[in-house]
């Protein structure tokens, strides 16, 4: 296991490459990236069983679906620097002729995503066929999902979630990033989504909550937990209690920052609370 | 003319099911995902056979189609049935993204497409979808002809790799085409030679030419009938040589005329060899409850529309 401070300072340069990523061309959504910086790399550098190299079929290890494909410039990040492509090239970032799409795609052929994002509500459905042919491969890794919380209002999602509990699918874990807010303001004022926990245990799943989701210890604990629940005839969901921007004193507790990037100041000033730690781009 | 027998009327459908069948026993990667309507699709015998590789999603076609793509991922070759309508219109944007632009190696198999579905009505009778899965990039579409068309193409399809619509249909409609016959993606197929026009045909309406073909032999004009299987990719070059032949071309499909086989002719003519063509399509209208043969009457589809159109034609011809 990697040490705490070395999994910190991996986050601290996340951070760092969402924000340089989004300034470099205005546009980007840097909010939920902040938000979810911890629990991908607790993922990636923790949690998952990864082959070197990558190959779509993913057979032989655990395998992820970003759902909220808007929160690209964290999972580009995380991915370079865990070795799918040289990190220079997020300085790409939503660029003509870019790898590094405005939302993950296949269509260029970018080392680690497995299925385009952004249209939301779809990524959960994608999980269920990866993870049913792991199965019939015989192959016990998992299958891992992120999805927005304002994503859960899209019907497709119940659709699945329906599905992943009527027919066992155990070796699942879906993490909803629970931070409360989306474009138009807080999912409260928006469409609330009532009692998230029971509705995911009236469909029938194991659900767990991580109060601390920007808490890389805590991250971890709550996957580790999340993936004792595997293989016991229920689809595992976990609720990351997570703050939109984090890291960046001014781009939290808000929702002004899900889609929005910073000026040349702003930067300044948000880099200075994310000191370089393994080298920028 | 070159004359073809009905060898017994059979429903498309069964087709389709017959090749799931047996691509249950060759081929080790088909899986199989249907949406609450396995007897329509036939899907009986695939189950039968491979139980462990059927997915039964329930009447949640997004999530079926989200399946079938996350499905590939781990070297599965899903085929994914349910109703044209549901198929298509209904899962636009889960087949756009998940699947198209995705390059996932899923196969949409559309059943009860167009009016031929009959009683059930317009809510279930789509007449764009050929249109819709055209626009996509990257997206093969197929609507065979009768039951050992449907069958060989169900076969054909698993050899490719990359998204596919097949499109069939409800009604038992005449078999003609040979038993396991080849069926090779994006190569239409001459019926029968013919010199005055050109009459271009795909799906149900296959049949419906080659009996209109008989009709124009009897006055004296001589036409020449493809079945065009495959609307994407289009056979382009079958369809030029025929018409710097005849002259003239009828386009007729089971389908709207905006966005279907006949539109992607007129694209082809246009930009190679401008030729008067007619279309016999239904006229950007919805269908209605009656039998298949009612609204196919109706509807100007059948054998008599198409003779019309074609007098019409080569009446316009220069």
């Amino acid at each position: 296991m990697s040490n705490i401070k070395q999994l910190e300072d991996f986050a601290t340069q996340v951070r760092r490459d969402i924000l340089r990523q989004v300034h470099a061309v205005n546009s980007g959504h840097p909010g939920g990236s902040l938000g979810c910086t911890e629990f991908l790399v607790a993922l990636y550098q923790e949690i998952m069983n990864r082959k070197d190299g990558f190959d779509m079929d993913g057979i032989g290890e655990d395998v992820f679906y970003l759902s909220n494909g808007h929160i690209s410039p964290v999972i580009y990040s995380v991915l370079a620097r865990s070795g799918y492509f040289p990190v220079e090239e997020l300085s790409t970032f939503r660029k003509l002729g870019t790898r590094l799409q405005g939302h993950p795609s296949t269509h260029d052929g970018l080392p680690g995503v497995r299925v385009a994002s952004g249209s939301l509500g779809q990524g959960l459905s994608v999980a269920l066929g990866t993870a049913q042919a792991k199965k019939l491969n015989n192959d016990d890794n998992l299958v891992y999902t992120l999805h927005g919380d304002g994503e859960l209002q899209e019907g497709q999602i119940w659709e699945a979630a329906m599905y992943a509990a009527a027919n066992k699918v155990d070796n699942l874990i879906a993490t909803v990033d629970y931070n409360g807010q989306q474009i138009d303001g807080s999912t409260e004022d928006v469409c609330s989504l009532g009692n998230l926990k029971a509705k995911f245990e009236a469909f029938g799943w194991d659900v767990l909550e991580v109060k601390e989701g920007n808490n890389l210890e805590a991250i971890i604990a709550g996957l580790n937990e999340a993936k004792s629940k595997t293989g016991k005839g229920k689809p595992v969901c976990i609720l990351l209690h997570t703050m939109m921007g984090n890291g960046v004193d001014f781009m939290m507790h808000t929702h002004a920052w899900h889609g929005k990037a910073p000026s040349d100041e702003q930067l300044a000033t948000a880099l200075s609370q994310n000191p370089e730690t393994l080298g920028d781009y | 003319m070159k004359k073809y027998i009905d060898t017994g009327k059979k429903d498309t459908r069964s087709g389709f099911g017959a090749g799931l069948t047996e691509l249950a026993k060759t081929n080790e990667n088909v899986v199989a995902l249907c949406a609450d309507l396995i007897g329509s699709l036939k899907m009986e015998g695939f189950i039968e056979h491979s139980p462990e590789r059927f997915f039964q999603t329930g009447i949640a076609e997004a999530n079926m189609i989200g399946m079938a793509a996350g499905l590939t991922v781990g070297g599965k070759i899903p085929f994914a049935g349910t109703f044209a309508n549901f198929a298509t219109g209904r899962v636009y944007d889960q087949i756009r993204q998940s699947v198209a632009y995705s390059e996932k190696n899923v196969k949409i198999c559309a059943s009860h497409a167009g009016l031929t579905l009959g009683e059930d009505g317009a809510t279930h009778q789509i007449l764009e979808d050929i249109g819709l899965m055209k626009m996509l990039p990257g997206m093969v579409v197929i609507n065979p002809c009768d039951f050992n068309q449907t069958k060989a193409a169900t076969l054909a399809i698993a050899e490719y790799e990359g998204p596919v619509y097949l499109r069939f249909g409800r009604p038992k409609v005449a078999n003609f085409t040979p038993e396991n016959g080849e069926f090779v993606i994006g190569k239409a197929v001459m019926l029968s030679e013919g010199t005055d026009v050109t009459i271009v045909a795909t799906g149900h309406c296959v049949w419906e030419a080659l009996l209109a073909a008989e009709k124009l032999e009897a006055k004296g004009i001589s036409a020449e009938v493809i079945n065009i299987h495959t609307i994407k990719p289009l056979d382009e070059e079958a369809i030029l040589k025929s018409i710097a032949k005849t002259g003239c071309i009828v386009t007729c499909e089971e389908h709207n005329y905006l966005g279907g086989l006949g539109e992607s002719v007129a694209r082809v003519l246009s930009l190679n060899n401008p030729t008067p063509q007619e279309y016999v399509a239904t006229k950007d209208t919805f269908g209605e409850s009656g039998t298949a043969t009612e609204l196919m009457a109706k509807y100007e589809l059948d054998a008599p529309a198409i003779e019309k159109a074609a007098e019409k034609v080569l009446a316009r011809k220069k």
